[in-house]
C-alpha cells in the first residue's frame, strides 16, 4: 500500500513535470554535527535537521508563526495551550505520528543530554488529550510559547524507542546513538546517506502533507572547512550553493557572471563570555581567586577591544557592532541601550590596574575556527587588543567539532559564542544566556555562569508577562542590568553572506537557516 | 706559511682541500651555500634580524592587516613584504617561520641519522637473521609513503595526548618524519659496513680482540659516514618539506608557532581576493630552502664521489 502511495505520487510529481527535479549540492564551512534534533542548540544543526523533522508551529519565509505539525493553537487557561494536531500525517517510516510522539519528544528535549532544555524550562507538563490534541502546561503564564517551541523538533516515539534513541545524543560526555546518524521525522526531505563530517544526502519526501514548493529532489550537502577550497568548490561547478562566503572574495564571486552572492544582516549577535562561577580560573595565571568576578576587570577587557578596526580589518566591513546582546529585528531590542562603552585602551589599564593587576595576567581563550564568520580572527584580534593592557591570552582556537562539546562542559574561562535567539525575542537570551544556570534548563548557554538576582527575577515576570509596553520596559531593564555588570562582551552582528549559481532561487532567512524546500533550481 | 689563527686556519685548510678546490669552481655551489647561508642566518638570529615580532601580541597593529607589500601603491615602508590579515609583517613571520621549520628539519635529520645509522651498522656487522629481520622492517617502511607514515604518527599522537598538544606537536612531528626517514640510512650504511666487514683492519681488530661494538664504533663508522653525510643534507630539504606539507594540512606545529607551512596555508585562503603576497612569500622561502640545499647536497655527492674525481 505505502509503495503503491509513493509510486503514484512519484507519478504525478513526474507528470506535472513543471518542476522538474533537481539535485542540490550545497556546501557549509562545518558539518551538522549530529542527525539528533535535540542534541546541539546551534543554527546549522537545526536548519539541516528542521528539513528532515518538524515542529508543531513552524515559521515562515518572514519568521512569521505558521502551523506545521500543529493546526490550531489556542490557550485555554492562562497556564495551559492546547494544539490540535495535523491529521493524516506519517513518520518517514510510515508509522502515523499522534499526540504520543509529541509527547515522548517534549520529555526527550527536556531529559538528559538534551540541548534544548532553553525551550523547554517553562513547561510543566505535555499531556495527550486524545490521539489529535495535545496540552501544554506551563509552570507560569507564558504568552509566547508557540514562538518558543518552534525549533523544538517531534521525533517518532517507536522509531526512537525501538532504536534505542529515547535519550539525545550528548556529545558532552561523547554518548552517539542511532539518532546520530538515521532519521525518521516528517519533514519534507528524508535522510538517505549520513556520512559525517563527509557528506549527507537528503531526499524529497513526496508523501509530505504540504503543498510542494521548490523542485529540489536531491540535497548533497558537504562540508568544506578550508575558505579556499570551497570557494574553489563553486567556481568550478562541483557545488550549487555554499555559505558562508569567506568575506575576502565576495567581490571576486559577485563579478563571476554565472553566480551570484545574497548578502544580508543575520540576527546572530557574536560576544565574548567570561567564566564568573569557579574560585579560581581554570586557565589564568592568577591563582586563588577568579579576576573575572571583578567587574572592573571585565570592563577593562571590554574597553580595551577595538571593534572598529575588528570592523574594517577582520570582517572588512561585514559586521555591526554591538552593545547589546540582541539583533535590531529581534523583539525587545532597545536602541537607546545600543550604545558600546568607547574603545579606551588607557582606561582598560587603569581599571586592571584597580582590581590589583596592574601587569595584567595570562588567561585561556577558547575560539572556535569554523563556525562564525572569521571566528579564529576575531580571537586573534581581541588577544593583540588585551596584550596592549598586558593581558597575555593564550588562545586555543579549534574546530567546532571539539570546540562546542568543550565549552558546554563549562571547560573554559574565556569563550567567544554566537548567539541567534531562536524565538526572535529577547526573552530569549535572557533566559539561556543571562540568567542564572539551572538543571531545569534556565542559562543553559550561560557557560561563564554570570549571575545578578535582579535579572532572574525580570526574566521570570517578562515571561509571563502581557502587556507589551510594560514587558518592553522589563526586558529594558534587565538588559540594563546586564550591561551595567559588563556580564559578557557583546561584539557585533555578522552579516550573512551566501552564494550560488545563478539559476539558484532561494529564500534567505536573517536567522542565516537555508530550508531546502524553497530552493527552486532553474534549467 | 703565517700561522693564522685556528678556525681560519680550518678555512683556510677546507679551501685548499680537495672537497674546498671543488666548492670553489663550483658555481652553483657557491651560490646555494650563499642562499642557505642567509636563509639559515636569518632563521636562526630572527629574533635580532627581524624587523618586528609578529609573535609579540601588544606590538600588532590590527589597522595595518593586509598592507600589500612596500613597492605596491598601498604599501607601507615598515612592511617591505607587505602584512598579514592580524597585521603581522610577512618578513618578520617568514623568519621566525623558517626557524621553526628548519628546526623541525634538522631535528627529524639527526634523529632519523642516529636510528639509521645504528641499525645499518648493526645489520650490516651482525648479519644473518638480525640482518634479516631489520631489513624486513625496511622493506615495509619503505612501503609506505613518507606523509602517510607522518599523518598517522600525528593523529595517534593528538589522541594520546589531546590537552598536551601544544607542548608535545613538535616532539610527535619530529618523530613522525623520522619514522620513515631512518631506512634510507639503515640501507646505505648496511651495504657500506657489509663492505667493511671483511676488510683486513677489522679482521685485525678481531684477532686482537677487540669488543664488535667497539669494532663497530670506532673502525667502521667513520668509514661508512661519507655516503650518510651525502643523504642527510638532502634529507633536511625533503624533512622541511614534509613538515611544511604536514602544517599545511593542519596537523603540524601548533599555529602559535607557525612555521612557513603553516603561513601557506593562512595565505592559501587569501589567494582568490587577490592579495598574494599572503602565501607566496612563504611559499618562496620554502622553495629557496629546500632547493640550496639540495643543490647542496648534490654537490656534495659529486665532490665526495671517487669515481667522478
Amino acid at each position: 500500500m505505502k509503495l503503491k502511495t509513493s509510486v503514484l505520487s512519484l507519478a504525478i510529481a513526474l507528470a506535472c513535470g513543471g518542476a522538474a527535479a533537481a539535485t542540490l549540492r550545497v556546501a557549509n564551512q562545518g558539518d551538522a554535527l549530529s542527525m539528533d534534533p535535540h542534541s546541539l542548540n546551534e543554527s546549522l544543526q537545526l536548519s539541516f535537521t528542521g528539513n528532515v523533522y518538524e515542529p508543531l508551529v513552524g515559521r515562515d519565509k518572514k519568521l512569521g508563526l505558521v502551523p506545521a505539525l500543529a493546526t490550531t493553537w489556542k490557550q485555554t487557561a492562562p497556564t495551559v495551550w492546547r494544539f490540535e494536531l495535523r491529521k493524516g500525517v506519517t513518520f518517514h517510516d510510515g508509522t502515523p505520528f499522534t499526540a504520543d510522539d509529541v509527547v515522548f519528544s517534549f520529555r526527550r528535549a527536556a531529559g538528559d543530554g538534551s540541548d534544548m532544555k532553553g525551550y523547554t524550562s517553562s513547561i510543566k507538563e505535555v499531556r495527550a488529550v486524545n490521539p489529535g490534541v495535545v496540552e501544554i502546561e506551563t509552570t507560569a503564564p507564558f504568552p509566547i510559547l508557540p514562538d518558543v517551541i518552534s525549533l523544538v523538533y517531534i521525533m517518532s516515539k517507536k522509531w526512537s524507542e525501538d532504536n534505542k534513541a529515547d535519550k539525545p545524543v550528548d556529545r558532552r560526555k561523547g554518548i552517539e546513538n542511532a539518532a546520530s546518524f538515521r532519521a525518521n521525522g516528517t519533514g519534507p526531505f528524508r535522510l538517505k546517506e549520513r556520512q559525517p563530517s563527509q557528506k549527507t544526502v537528503l531526499v524529497r519526501n513526496l508523501n509530505h502533507w504540504d503543498k510542494r514548493e521548490g523542485n529540489v529532489d536531491e540535497v548533497i550537502f558537504t562540508p568544506i572547512g578550508n575558505d579556499a577550497t570551497r570557494v574553489a568548490a563553486l567556481l568550478s561547478g562541483e557545488i550549487d550553493v555554499m555559505e558562508p562566503v569567506p568575506l575576502q572574495d565576495v567581490e571576486r564571486l559577485k563579478a563571476n557572471a554565472n553566480l551570484k552572492v545574497m548578502q544580508g544582516p543575520e540576527l546572530r549577535t557574536i560576544f565574548l563570555g567570561m567564566d564568573q562561577k569557579r574560585d579560581e580560573l581554570l586557565s589564568s595565571s592568577v591563582k586563588g581567586k577568579n579576576p573575572f568576578k571583578d567587574k572592573r576587570v571585565r570592563q577593562a577587557f571590554y574597553q580595551a577591544i577595538d571593534i572598529e578596526t575588528i570592523k574594517t580589518r577582520v570582517m572588512r566591513g561585514a559586521a555591526t557592532p554591538t552593545g547589546l546582546m540582541i539583533a535590531p529585528g529581534i523583539k525587545g531590542f532597545v536602541p537607546d541601550l545600543n550604545k558600546r562603552l568607547p574603545y579606551d585602551p588607557d582606561a582598560a589599564k587603569k581599571l586592571l590596574a584597580d582590581a590589583g593587576y596592574p601587569n595584567g595576567f595570562e588567561v585561556g581563550m577558547n575560539c572556535p575556527n569554523d563556525r562564525y564568520v572569521n571566528d579564529g580572527e576575531i580571537c586573534q584580534a581581541v588577544a593583540a587588543n588585551l596584550a596592549r593592557i598586558g593581558v597575555k591570552v593564550n588562545l586555543q582556537a579549534e574546530s567546532k567539532a571539539t570546540y562546542f562539546p568543550k565549552i558546554l562542559r563549562r571547560d573554559t574561562s574565556f569563550y567567544l559564542l554566537g548567539w541567534t535567539p531562536g524565538t526572535y525575542d529577547s526573552h530569549n537570551p535572557l533566559t539561556s544566556l543571562m540568567a542564572t544556570p539551572t538543571d531545569k534548563g534556565q542559562g543553559q548557554f550561560n557557560l561563564g555562569s554570570y549571575s545578578n538576582p535582579k535579572l532572574d527575577e525580570l526574566t521570570l515576570k517578562i515571561q509571563s508577562e502581557t502587556d507589551q509596553t510594560r514587558r518592553d520596559a522589563m526586558i529594558a531593564e534587565a538588559f540594563k542590568v546586564h550591561q551595567d555588570d559588563v556580564g559578557h562582551i557583546p561584539l557585533h552582528q555578522q552579516a550573512l553572506a551566501w552564494a550560488m549559481k545563478k539559476n539558484v532561487d532561494l529564500v534567505q532567512l536573517p536567522d542565516n537557516f537555508m530550508p531546502f524546500r524553497w530552493i527552486n533550481v532553474r534549467k | 706559511m703565517n700561522a693564522p689563527s685556528a678556525p681560519a686556519g680550518a678555512l683556510a685548510r677546507f679551501f685548499d682541500s680537495d672537497i674546498g678546490y671543488s666548492f670553489r669552481t663550483s658555481p652553483v655551489a657557491v651560490a646555494a651555500a650563499l642562499v642557505a647561508f642567509v636563509c639559515v642566518f636569518s632563521a636562526v638570529f630572527a629574533d635580532w634580524v627581524a624587523p618586528h615580532n609578529p609573535f609579540d601580541l601588544a606590538t600588532l597593529e590590527l589597522s595595518d592587516a593586509r598592507l600589500p607589500p612596500a613597492w605596491e601603491v598601498e604599501g607601507k615602508s615598515r612592511y617591505l613584504l607587505g602584512t598579514d590579515d592580524q597585521g603581522r609583517d610577512i618578513l618578520s613571520a617568514l623568519m621566525y617561520g623558517a626557524r621553526i621549520s628548519l628546526f623541525v628539519g634538522l631535528a627529524s635529520v639527526l634523529v632519523s641519522v642516529i636510528v639509521g645509522v645504528g641499525l645499518g651498522l648493526l645489520a650490516g656487522f651482525v648479519g644473518g637473521k638480525t640482518d634479516a629481520f631489520i631489513m624486513r622492517v625496511c622493506d615495509v617502511m619503505l612501503s609506505f609513503p613518507a606523509i602517510l607514515v607522518a599523518l598517522l604518527v600525528d593523529g595517534v599522537g593528538r589522541a594520546m595526548f589531546p590537552d598536551a598538544h601544544e607542548t608535545l606537536a613538535f616532539a610527535v612531528l619530529i618523530i613522525a618524519i623520522s619514522l620513515t626517514g631512518w631506512v634510507q640510512y639503515a640501507r646505505t650504511v648496511r651495504g657500506s659496513t657489509m663492505v667493511e666487514r671483511n676488510k683486513e683492519y677489522v679482521q685485525a681488530a678481531r684477532v686482537i680482540g677487540v669488543a664488535p661494538l667497539r669494532i663497530m664504533a670506532r673502525h667502521v663508522l667513520p668509514n661508512v659516514l661519507g655516503p650518510v653525510l651525502v643523504l642527510a643534507t638532502i634529507q633536511v630539504a625533503s624533512a622541511i618539506i614534509i613538515e611544511a606539507t604536514l602544517s599545511f594540512l593542519g596537523v603540524g606545529v601548533p599555529p602559535t608557532q607557525p612555521s612557513l607551512g603553516t603561513l601557506i596555508r593562512v595565505g592559501n585562503d587569501f589567494l582568490f581576493s587577490g592579495e598574494w603576497w599572503i602565501t607566496i612569500f612563504p611559499g618562496a622561502m620554502l622553495v629557496m630552502i629546500a632547493l640550496s640545499v639540495n643543490l647542496l647536497g648534490d654537490w656534495l655527492r659529486d665532490a665526495l664521489n671517487p669515481r667522478l674525481q
